[in-house]
This record gives structure tokens, C-alpha cells and sequence, in this order.
């Protein structure tokens, strides 16, 4: 999975390694800026209320 | 026998993968979070205290102001926590509802609880952990601890009275008289309900404060209130 990845960046070494480095930055972001937000509500370790039913 | 090592490589890449991932999930979770959520109530602190030194209201009279207190709108901050024991410079915003959203921006005000210092029961949750996690220490606090709640009118001080831990049904935690449903409410009580223990959901820490006393903002906080509390952590 990643070596055929590695293999379809263009350039010389250094500009994949660059090119990686900027993919994997793009992933972390996408997952801390809209993934992450948009799952943590379903996580069970941060609850803080009472209520009748289903807590959260 | 060459398709079986490239499978073999392939699923060993997903489940690193998904390591990577769940790692970079609890790091957002457990200091992303916090790091965001600190900055953003702070931002809150700064516009609430300057909304609050605008006069116009505490010559009012404190019956009005309850009065517009009391329409204030799902989701926005209307008062600021202050607890000595957490620190002296601790503060946090205080919003109208406890949902997941209000919740990541400050303190939430049980919709339907009293206000601060109304008869009855002001009832907040916080976060222990993650969002700034401002109950983090709840279970430091002890009693006659000092809890201001500072409102555009006034200064509302509270003691910490006793704490419980229970399962998260135990509604009757926030009812108008703490523990007691249905009693008909004489006395101003605040309730705090966090979770318990740190990073699970199976309890909640629940501390109870009895109102010491309403001072008029244009009165100002005695230094003494704010005092923090000898062997506080902070």
C-alpha cells in the first residue's frame, strides 16, 4: 500500500520525501480539524452529565 | 506464493495504519483538545468581563437582571466560575445548556435549573478530562471551599458543602433541593456533576455548594473570597 504510493510521487528522493511529508501533514489535519471533532461525541471517556436515559 | 507476501505486507501496513491513527486520536483528544478548548474559553473570560464592566444593569435593581438573566439564549455564556482552590487566576465561562458542543466551550448550566443565586438548585457540568477539562480536580475541592460565580449583576459566592459519586441516572443530584426530588426548594444550592473516575463514564463526581452570599457587582468581590485555599495544588 505504501510502496506503490512511493512509487507514484514524481521527482527524485528528496521531493517524494517532501511530497510524503505534506501528505501525511494533510491527513493529521483533515482528522484533527473534521474527522476527530465529528467522532468524539460517540466517545464513551468524556462524559460530565446526569440524565434520565441515555447518558452521555 | 508472491500474492501471499504482498497480502500478508498489505494487511500488516493497514493495521499500522490504523495504529498511527488511534494514536493520533487520543493525542487530539487529550491535548488538541485542551489546547483549543483553553484558548477559546479564555477569548470568552476576556469578552465576558468586558460585556460585564459595561454598566447599566446593577442600578437596575437585582430583580431585573434576574429577570434577563433567566431568557438567556441555549448556548451562550452568561457567567464566569471562579473557584480559589483551582488557582487564583482560575476562570471559566458558564453557557446555557449541557449539550456536547456547549459543553467543549465552558461550563454548561442545566437548562431548567435555577440561576446563580436564585432559591433552588444551580446545576453546571464541566468536563473532567479533554475540553479544557475545567473539573479536572473536582474531587480536590473540599468543604467551605469558595465558588464565585460572577454574573453582570453581581458577585454570587458559594460553599463547597459535601460531594457524591453516582451512576449518571442520578438526576435527583440537580433536582431543586440536591437529593431530595419533589422537596420544595427554601435554600440556594449549586451543583457541579463531572465524570468519574477520569476518562470513563461509568460515574460521576457530584459536589454540592450552599449560597454564602449575593454582592452587587458595583459593591465589588472582597480580596478574602478569592484567596486560594493553603495546600491547593496550584
Amino acid at each position: 500500500m505504501y510502496g506503490p504510493l512511493w512509487r507514484l510521487l514524481p521527482g527524485p528522493w528528496p521531493v517524494k520525501a517532501l511530497l510524503a511529508l505534506i501528505l501525511v501533514i494533510g491527513v493529521v489535519a483533515v482528522c484533527f480539524l473534521w474527522v476527530f471533532p465529528a467522532i468524539s461525541p460517540y466517545m464513551p471517556f468524556n462524559s460530565y452529565s446526569v440524565q434520565s436515559g441515555t447518558p452521555r | 506464493m508472491r500474492g501471499v507476501r504482498w497480502g500478508v505486507r498489505f494487511v500488516g501496513e493497514v493495521l499500522i495504519t490504523a495504529g498511527l491513527l488511534l494514536f493520533l486520536f487520543a493525542s487530539w483528544e487529550l491535548w488538541w483538545t485542551d489546547v483549543t478548548a483553553n484558548r477559546e474559553q479564555a477569548t470568552t473570560i476576556q469578552a465576558l468581563e468586558k460585556g460585564f464592566a459595561i454598566g447599566g444593569l446593577p442600578e437596575r435593581g437585582n430583580q431585573e437582571s434576574m429577570a434577563i438573566l433567566t431568557k438567556v439564549p441555549f448556548g451562550q455564556a452568561f457567567g464566569i466560575v471562579r473557584i480559589p482552590r483551582f488557582g487564583a487566576d482560575y476562570a471559566r465561562p458558564v453557557l446555557q445548556g449541557t449539550d456536547h458542543d456547549t459543553l467543549t466551550k465552558g461550563m454548561g448550566h442545566y437548562v431548567g435549573t435555577a440561576f446563580p443565586g436564585q432559591i433552588g438548585n444551580f446545576a453546571l457540568a464541566g468536563h473532567r478530562t479533554t475540553y479544557g477539562r475545567p473539573l479536572h480536580n473536582i474531587d480536590l475541592l473540599q468543604k467551605g471551599d469558595i465558588i464565585v460565580v460572577e454574573t453582570k449583576a453581581s458577585y454570587v459566592v458559594y460553599a463547597v458543602d459535601r460531594h457524591v459519586i453516582v451512576t449518571p441516572d442520578h438526576v435527583d443530584v440537580i433536582a431543586p433541593v440536591p437529593q431530595q426530588p419533589g422537596a420544595k426548594p427554601v435554600e440556594a444550592w449549586m451543583t457541579m456533576t463531572a465524570c468519574h473516575p477520569k476518562f470513563s463514564a461509568t460515574q460521576r463526581y457530584v459536589v454540592f455548594a450552599k449560597l454564602l452570599k449575593v454582592i452587587p457587582r458595583a459593591s465589588g468581590l472582597p480580596s478574602s473570597f478569592m484567596a486560594v485555599p493553603v495546600g491547593a495544588v496550584h
